[in-house]
């Protein structure tokens, strides 16, 4: 499909893409690989090539140091709350703005694209003076609230809908008497999945990997994934196998997420991009 | 499907007459039909609506109305504990303005973006090219050069943060053993604002990269064809075929990773290894978001937190309008030398 008549690439081109996929895993590796040996490594002249038998004992001592399995509950609860708001809210906004005619529909699609452009990272002052209002600071509910809808999401989900569903189709089903919701729910719908499971995946991400917010609403008895780790390095921070027992412990759940859904996510950012 | 097909026809196409429902069984249908016809009509006019409003409700109230509130507390003394106090108009600017840890966050903020957004795009318009071809297991490539995507900033500036060790780290390591001297990584101003950038190159590069190859593929492959015939190399069509193509693309790319880039808080802060993490010692590696949270959590003054948000929004458009224009231009430039062959 996307051969090109100038036919097979050549070693060349395997070879670039073998060196720029091993330049991407070494930090990786490098992360086990300090984090499997003891802390004294690191100053020795030449770092050694291999894995060391300490992976577990220093994983040990990360849960010694941090609540760890806590934070794993707080990111898992967090990102799939989350992810499953924002792709319930984005369906239905989007599938309007992609299949209805209404009074007002290109206005608003523009500020929904508009408002992408905003970091909304900025109005974490007024968000946090809230949650402190309600006495939410703390508790993970703090954490979730600001991310169960995003602009994204609904621009995501419009811009699949707009071609995955025929407007005939939509026709035929007001024709046999369906009502709006019924029509969403029994044509739209089917036809939404794979991107309702991109956007959930790419949502789940994105909130396990964010720092800021949480940083600012969650203590460190209570953390995500992402703040463990800030008190790790925060904490101890001349021992690095310690720190990188940690971060390699708390990359490897979005790691197994990737391999299992790695076609979806390449799927997802180039489906994204050409109509972005 | 079921026995309200008639009106729903109707409302489809509000010109025609209403018609008669099919067929009446019972002298209860008739009285019923119109009732059932308005409710349809409303359903297609009204349920857009109900679809959109959850949307907009909760943002508004997650998302719009505290970028707003922001330049309100921004005027008042505001304090973490105390809470809101006096109105002191534009004073917090002023004083995040005339902070000298101001002028250099901005400064290290723009000079970590401009290092990691030039070489990025171009090794990610490489790769794209590279990715564009007739790939043995296109996918399982695809997904190699999105590895990197999967490990959190916080990970990411740890990791790197260790690899850019002053005495201890890999890259020194191997500096020495090829006979270079060791680089002060964490100390030397413009050698973190390195560090720092390869962290975001790192991560985002083949992201980009794949958002470039989906719209390479989009190219029309007989372009190429019709310059394979004049006798193009593979290097001149990729310049004069392929990136003028995908021109929006790129600036799409150049526009998000802008706004990304210029909020950049997780790396430059794990980068940190002292215990205050703002920095380094000489704020050589700040950046704005890392003021705003110094501002606002641990000076506890939620107005110049505030303040500094706003300078850094203002920043962000100003420099997205910037790289905006700059490659329309580039792109522009690039046609015309296109056309001038």
């Amino acid at each position: 499909m996307t051969a090109r008549s100038v036919g097979r690439p050549g070693f060349l081109v395997y070879g670039l893409l073998t060196a720029f996929i091993v330049g991407s895993a070494l930090p990786l590796y490098w992360s086990f690989l300090i984090g499997s040996h003891t802390k004294e490594v690191i100053t020795r002249d030449t770092p050694p090539m291999l894995p060391g038998g300490h992976f577990l004992a220093n994983a040990q001592r990360v849960f010694d140091s941090v609540p760890f399995w806590k934070a794993l509950g707080n990111s898992l609860m967090v990102s799939s709350v989350a992810a499953t708001s924002v792709v319930f809210f984005g369906t239905l906004a989007g599938y309007a703005f992609a299949k209805l005619r209404f009074r007002g529909s290109t206005p608003l699609l523009v500020f929904v694209v508009v408002t992408m452009a905003v970091p909304t990272q900025l109005g974490v002052v007024p968000l946090f003076i809230v949650m402190a209002k309600l006495g939410w600071t703390g508790s993970v509910w703090a954490a979730i609230v600001p991310t169960i809808v995003t602009a994204f999401g609904v621009f995501f989900m419009r811009q699949y809908l707009i071609d995955a569903v025929p407007d005939e189709l939509i026709e035929a089903a007001r024709v046999d008497g369906c009502s709006q919701f019924r029509t969403f729910v029994t044509v739209a719908l089917p036809a939404a999945r794979p991107a309702m499971a991109i956007l959930w995946l790419f949502t789940f991400m994105m909130t396990w990997t964010d720092f800021f917010w949480p940083l600012i609403v969650l203590p460190a008895e209570n953390p995500t994934v992402q703040i463990a780790l800030n008190q790790l390095q925060s904490g101890y921070f001349k021992d690095y196998a310690l720190v990188l027992a940690g971060t390699t412990l708390a990359t490897i759940p979005l790691l197994v997420l990737f391999v299992a859904t790695g076609r979806q996510f390449v799927a997802g950012i180039m489906q994204g991009a050409v109509k972005g | 499907m079921t026995g309200d097909a008639a009106p729903d026809e109707g409302a489809a196409s509000p010109v025609a007459t209403p018609p008669e429902p099919p067929v009446v069984r019972r002298s209860g249908a008739r009285a019923a039909s119109p009732w059932r016809e308005r409710l349809s009509r409303w359903d297609v006019r009204y349920s857009p609506y109900v679809y959109i409003s959850p949307f907009f409700l909760l943002f508004l109230v997650v998302g719009m109305f505290p970028l707003v509130y922001t330049a309100v507390v921004s005027v008042y003394d505001w304090s973490l504990i105390g809470g809101k106090g006096e109105f002191v108009g534009l004073q917090n600017y002023r004083d995040v303005l005339e902070n000298p840890y101001f002028v250099k966050s901005a400064v290290n903020t723009v000079s970590i973006f401009v290092l990691s957004s030039g070489p990025q795009i171009l090794i990610a318009l490489a790769l794209a090219g590279l990715l564009d071809n007739a790939l043995r297991g296109a996918t399982l490539w695809r997904m190699g050069v999105l590895l990197p995507f999967v490990v959190a900033p916080v990970a990411v500036g740890i990791i790197f943060g260790s690899l850019f060790g002053d005495r201890y780290g890999l890259i020194n390591e191997a500096l020495n053993w090829v006979g270079l001297p060791s680089v002060s990584w964490h100390t030397d101003r413009l050698a973190s604002h390195l560090a720092i950038a390869t962290m975001v190159n790192w991560r985002w590069t083949g992201y980009n990269a794949l958002i470039l190859l989906a719209a390479m593929q989009a190219v029309p492959r007989d372009l190429y064809d019709a310059s394979a015939i004049d006798g193009a190399s593979r290097f001149k069509q990729f310049t004069r075929i392929t990136v003028p193509s995908i021109r929006p693309t790129v600036i799409f790319v150049v526009i998000t990773s802008t706004i990304g880039g210029l909020q950049i808080f997780a790396e430059p802060r794990m980068f940190d290894s002292t215990l205050a993490q703002n920095g380094g010692s000489d704020r050589q590696f700040s950046t704005m978001t890392m003021l705003v949270y110094d501002f606002g959590w641990h000076l506890r003054d939620l107005g110049r937190a505030s303040a500094t948000a706003w300078l850094l929004f203002l920043l962000i458009i100003v420099i997205a309008l910037l790289n905006y224009v700059l490659s329309r231009r580039f792109g522009a430039l690039a046609h015309l030398t296109r056309r001038r062959r």
